[in-house]
């Protein structure tokens, strides 16, 4: 199996503009910030938390409070894997109790993953509402759940991956869409 | 890529990469023993089964609770209410146990090798929980992940290990361990517990005769549970055994001045260790017993949780869509 790039979906200057107008969004929705709190799921999830933090920090002068959650423990399809995958630190140091979470994370695809940070996040307390932040929605969703915050959707076939690459993580900043060649 | 663990049967085997894997998988462990719902439904539909053959308290509560807390079912085999009362050998009652399915199972047993002689004949992944006077490797990884913990890293370590060392299946564990993270051992007990064959179980490993000397430098102080039924006169007497051998506040001072002390339990307050000392500061008694938790929930999970060594491994799915 080859992969093929097919096209860029957002550069480093879009991804940028974009995350400037979801944490406007974020903030603006939620009428102020209070018991505001991001949830970043692991692995791109948590720089996308990071800056969203630091975006409503430097614009609108608000402090929110930014979490790490892995959802390994979660997952709904480990006994059907012969390696087990490797489990991260959830690292969420407010408690959630009452808190107004925001989850985010990079791609939204089948919705099983948010379904476990969900999952994550009770085990922690009981929220007072949780909502969804990503960077990009493909669609082809396996279970009923919406993002309240999108950066693009976009439309894809069954073959295909959205690649988010962050400077934090990959040493590189863009999204692209690439197929799976047989 | 990590190799990947059929069985946990002892630390004898497993190389450097493999512990520091299995000490770094128990962190996400650890935060998880503080959440207000201790419950993960992880191995939800698997069964652990627990063949105590040898009576335990302590690393049987242990390892049920780690199971539970990951959502698996247990089924219990205490040696007190078994069959092996019976006269049933230890090959027909895992069978046995076995033929309930459970997705893997964990053993104590007062022979040497035998989580490795169940391990032989059966399809499941087998944890050792202590066999004879071989090994009890959750109880070393437990001891590693507190050292590391309080101390910041594993590397290199005076290590003293104070007590019944010849019969100490922890001894000999947490000396395979920590030497292949350069830790220089002193062992120190009675004369009778300390054969010279110990010097031989691994580089760096030397025998003191008094505790004094033993404790002068160390940095990790391991007391070891005195068995009540060794100790009788007139090979030895417990008065005799706490002049010379009881970890005391005085005689902790020799060691270097953080230096942390462990006790795999059951302890006996005044025989091998000043209370003072069991809840000073400097003791990790409690975080061994929470890390142990850790422990084995991580073990639990990479052992247990997979898919059965016969399933379609995803990799091979993937050759065979290219071809």
């Amino acid at each position: 199996m080859r992969v093929v790039e097919k096209r860029q979906l957002l550069s480093a200057a879009e991804i940028d503009r974009t995350l400037n107008r979801l944490a406007l969004e974020i903030v603006e929705k939620t009428g102020g910030a209070k018991n505001l709190a991001l949830v970043g799921v692991r692995r791109r999830g948590v720089p996308l938390a990071d800056r969203l933090a630091k975006i409503a920090r430097a614009s609108s002068r608000i402090e929110i409070p930014v979490g790490t959650l892995d959802i390994t423990l979660y997952r709904d399809d480990l006994s059907t894997v012969a390696q087990q995958p490797v489990v991260q630190s959830t690292d969420i140091a407010f408690p959630v109790d009452d808190r107004d979470l925001v989850v985010v994370d990079d791609v939204l695809y089948t919705g099983r993953t948010i379904r476990a940070a969900m999952n994550g996040l009770f085990d922690l307390g009981r929220p007072k509402r949780i909502r969804l932040c990503v960077l990009i929605d493909r669609g082809h969703r396996e279970l009923p759940i919406e993002a309240a915050f999108i950066g693009q959707t976009v439309q894809t076939s069954g073959t295909e991956i959205v690649e988010v690459r962050l400077n934090e993580i990959d040493q590189e900043e863009r999204v692209m869409l690439v197929d799976r060649v047989d | 890529m990590q190799q990947r663990l059929q069985h946990l049967l002892g630390i004898e085997e497993l190389t450097r990469e493999q512990i520091t894997f299995i000490l770094d998988q128990s962190k996400p462990f650890q935060e998880f023993q503080k959440h207000p719902l201790k419950k993960l439904a992880t191995l939800r539909g698997k069964t652990v089964a627990l063949a105590f053959f040898e009576p335990s308290t302590r690393t049987r509560i242990s390892f049920a609770t780690a199971a539970s807390r990951l959502g698996a079912d247990q089924m219990n085999l205490q040696a007190e209410s078994s069959s092996l009362k019976k006269g049933e050998s230890l090959i027909d009652t895992v069978r046995t146990l076995e033929a309930m399915r459970p997705d893997g199972i964990v053993i104590r047993h007062s022979s040497s090798g035998a989580a490795e002689f169940v391990a032989e004949r059966l399809e499941i992944p087998v944890i050792n929980a202590g066999d004879g006077t071989h090994e009890h490797p959750t109880q070393a990884l437990l001891d590693a992940l507190t050292i590391r913990d309080r101390k910041g890293t594993l590397e290199g370590w005076n290590v003293t290990i104070l007590g019944d060392i010849l019969h100490s299946r922890v001894a000999r564990s947490n000396i395979l361990l920590l030497t292949k993270f350069g830790a220089r051992i002193t062992l120190c007990g009675p004369a009778m517990w300390m054969p010279r064959e110990l010097e031989g179980l691994a580089p760096n490993v030397r025998r003191v005769a008094r505790i004094e000397e033993a404790l002068d430098g160390a940095d990790v102080v391991i007391v070891l549970r005195v068995q009540t039924e060794r100790i009788h006169e007139p090979a030895l007497a417990p008065e005799e055994y706490i002049l010379g051998f009881q970890l005391t506040e005085n005689r902790l001072r020799l060691a270097e001045r953080h230096a942390l002390v462990l006790h795999p339990g059951p302890m006996i307050r005044g025989l091998e260790i000043d209370p003072t000392v069991a809840d000073g500061p400097q003791s990790g008694v409690l975080e061994q017993v929470t890390n142990g938790l850790a422990v084995r929930m991580s073990l639990l999970y990479q052992l247990v949780g997979r898919a059965p060594a016969d399933a379609p491994h995803p990799a091979k799915e993937k050759s065979n869509a290219a071809d």
